[in-house]
């Protein structure tokens, strides 16, 4: 049987590469389109994922991180005092004007952080440390902007809201979901860019003692500390992809872009596959004149959409991972993780079985005029 | 003799109502073992549909059919492949051969069908190929026989499992004159030496010598046992 399925699908190899060229079309578009997704999730979220705070308190009625309100400073000491609480870091995302040398302006996100916690800060450092933002006006940028903010290496200054800033080292693979990179740099230089005063933070990252149960001190803070919205990192982090992926436009489309791939890769394997199927429907009929019982011919169809999903699978991974590979120095992220990887394989063997499945009543509900008819 | 096959007022009619077409009325036929029964008719007379209903393929609306002496008009379709495979081999006027699998492969499969392990397939498909005189094609892919070839392949596939009754449909039709003698003496060899019933549509004049009955059906029909002027050998053969 493994052999009529086999033989089926390699006699005819242009039949067989049209029918893998839909599946791997099919595949690779979906790898993608979900690639980018969760590349978007994960960009639109990454400041809050790698703070290593365990807990985040901002202005009330912020909508997401990146629109952080200023708030006292004074709230730090209320904070540090609630049990349980191993340290408390001031911490600032803005947006500023970063002025090129040919004079233009781009967009950047200058992230604070206190360079003794770490809290917030870089990750991924390739060149220059995390301990060179303590000297003033000192930045690290990620190398994938390097041309976007004209920086050709570390030394290079330029001028952020006005204020001087000299580029102290770079990290690799620290994307913005926006066309805004991040800017890292102390606290204490950052509050020039941002144009806070002194007494004025952003947000309060805090760090729990070991054992500390998270849930239990984040009451115990919205509860210490007034005028304050308090939210687990995980919560945090939902909040940002939430309003990116949601109340925007950008992550609705990103979303949809990954749904309509899911749903034009299933409209292609099915018909690759349902054509695959048809074009031995007379075959399949002469099996069943010749005594064939009908699961023999569905183990038939079902092992060629096997076989086809994972010779398929096998090239659109291949594919998938080389696009991938090749946009590392890409600004956008797409993300290809193991789970996404081991869940392709299983949503091509369920599409082309189940395309297959679809063509399989007609294989097995044959007109006998068709079998005998020449 | 006991027939191997025995219709009794066999009718089919498709469809319904207004828009009901009789594709056969009342058919008595019986074949017997060493039969070669030409069905002979015009197109659309019925021929295939009697065929069909013959080998277990299509089930009739009426009357009885008896393969060896099992009625298989009460059967439930889901028992209908047994019937087929233990009763029946097929030959096809376009040969329907599996263009993927050689002149071995495709004997080999319908032993596997009947159950035989793979090494026993191996070794009764090149036996029946020998017997079909195809002994140094059995590697050979269907597209590079002839027609003459692919059919006998197709007898040699037929043959499998020792069935007792052979259901032909124009089997010399895509032949040259040469290569459809060839097929039907193969044929004839197989009723005369081996006991088999072998059931014949055609169309083709040249071949209804080989028959020892002949039966002619128009409009779903019937019409007479045999035109004595085209055969010599013709008994009656309604029942």
């Amino acid at each position: 049987m493994t052999t009529l399925a086999w033989k089926n699908l390699f006699h005819d190899k242009v039949r067989l590469a049209v029918t893998l060229t839909g599946i791997v079309f099919a595949l690779v578009l979906i790898v993608i389109q979900f690639g980018l997704f969760l590349g978007f999730l994960e960009t639109s979220a990454n400041v809050v994922e790698h703070s290593g705070a365990d807990i985040w308190i901002a202005a009330p009625g912020i909508p997401h991180v990146n629109g952080g309100a200023a708030m006292p400073e004074s709230r730090r000491f209320k904070a540090l005092e609630v049990p349980g609480v191993a340290r408390v870091d001031k911490f600032l995302l803005v947006f500023s004007p970063w002025k090129l040398p040919g004079g233009s302006q781009e967009s950047v996100q200058i992230t604070g952080f206190d360079p003794d916690g770490r809290m917030g800060g870089p990750w991924n450092v390739v060149q220059g440390s995390m301990d060179a933002v303590r000297e003033d006006d000192a930045v690290i940028i990620d190398d994938l902007f390097r041309e976007k903010l004209g920086i050709a290496r570390v030394g290079d200054t330029v001028e952020i809201s006005g204020h001087r800033a000299r580029v102290a080292g770079f990290t690799h693979g620290i994307r913005s979901f926006t066309t805004a990179p991040y800017v890292y740099t102390s606290f204490k230089n950052a509050l020039n860019y941002a144009r806070l005063t002194e007494d004025q933070t952003m947000f309060l990252l805090v760090k729990a003692k070991p054992g500390i149960d998270i849930g239990n001190l984040k009451r115990r803070l919205a509860a210490a500390v007034p005028g304050v919205d308090v939210y687990t990192n995980s919560e945090m982090m939902r909040k940002t992809q939430g309003y990116w992926v949601f109340r925007t436009g950008a992550g609705v489309t990103t979303l949809l872009g990954a749904v309509l791939g899911l749903l034009v890769g299933l409209v292609v394997v099915a018909q690759t596959i349902y054509a695959a199927t048809m074009d031995h429907i007379r075959e399949f009929g002469t099996l069943k004149a010749m005594g064939a019982r009908n699961r023999y011919i569905y183990r038939v169809i079902i092992e060629q959409a096997l076989l086809s999903a994972l010779m398929g699978y096998a090239v659109a991974i291949t594919i998938g991972l080389l696009i991938v590979h090749g946009n590392a120095s890409g600004t956008t992220e797409i993300l290809l993780p193991p789970q996404m990887v081991a869940g392709t394989a299983a949503l091509a063997v369920a599409m082309c079985v189940t395309a297959s499945v679809i063509s399989i009543r007609k294989a097995t509900d044959i007109d006998p005029a068709l079998v005998f008819k020449g | 003799m006991k027939p191997v096959i025995r219709m009794r007022k066999v009718s089919k009619t498709y469809g319904e109502g207004a828009a009901a077409v009789h594709a056969l009325a009342d058919v008595d036929l019986a074949v017997c073992a060493g039969d070669i029964l030409m069905l002979c008719g015009p197109s659309g007379s019925g021929k295939t549909t009697l065929l069909s209903i013959m080998g277990g393929i299509l089930r009739a609306s009426r009357g009885s059919v008896a393969v060896c002496g099992e009625d298989i008009t009460k059967l439930r379709e889901s028992e209908l492949p047994r019937v087929r495979l233990a009763n029946f081999g097929f030959m096809f006027q376009g040969f329907n051969l599996f263009p993927a699998l050689t002149a071995q492969e495709n004997v080999e499969v319908a032993l596997t069908l009947r159950g035989r392990s793979k090494r026993r397939a191996r070794i009764d498909a090149a036996g029946l190929l020998e017997q079909v005189d195809l002994a140094d094609k059995r590697a050979a892919y269907p597209a590079d026989l002839s027609g003459g070839q692919k059919q006998r392949v197709a007898i040699a596939r037929a043959l499998a499992g020792d069935p007792p009754v052979l259901l032909a449909d124009e089997p010399t039709a895509a032949l040259d004159a040469g290569s459809g003698q060839n097929v039907m003496e193969i044929l004839r060899r197989l009723a005369e030496q081996r006991g088999r019933a072998v059931v014949i549509v055609t169309h083709d004049s040249r071949v209804l010598q080989y028959g020892t009955r002949m039966v002619r059906i128009a409009d779903g029909r019937i019409q007479n046992a045999a035109h004595p002027e085209e055969t010599e050998m013709v008994e009656a053969v309604a029942v």
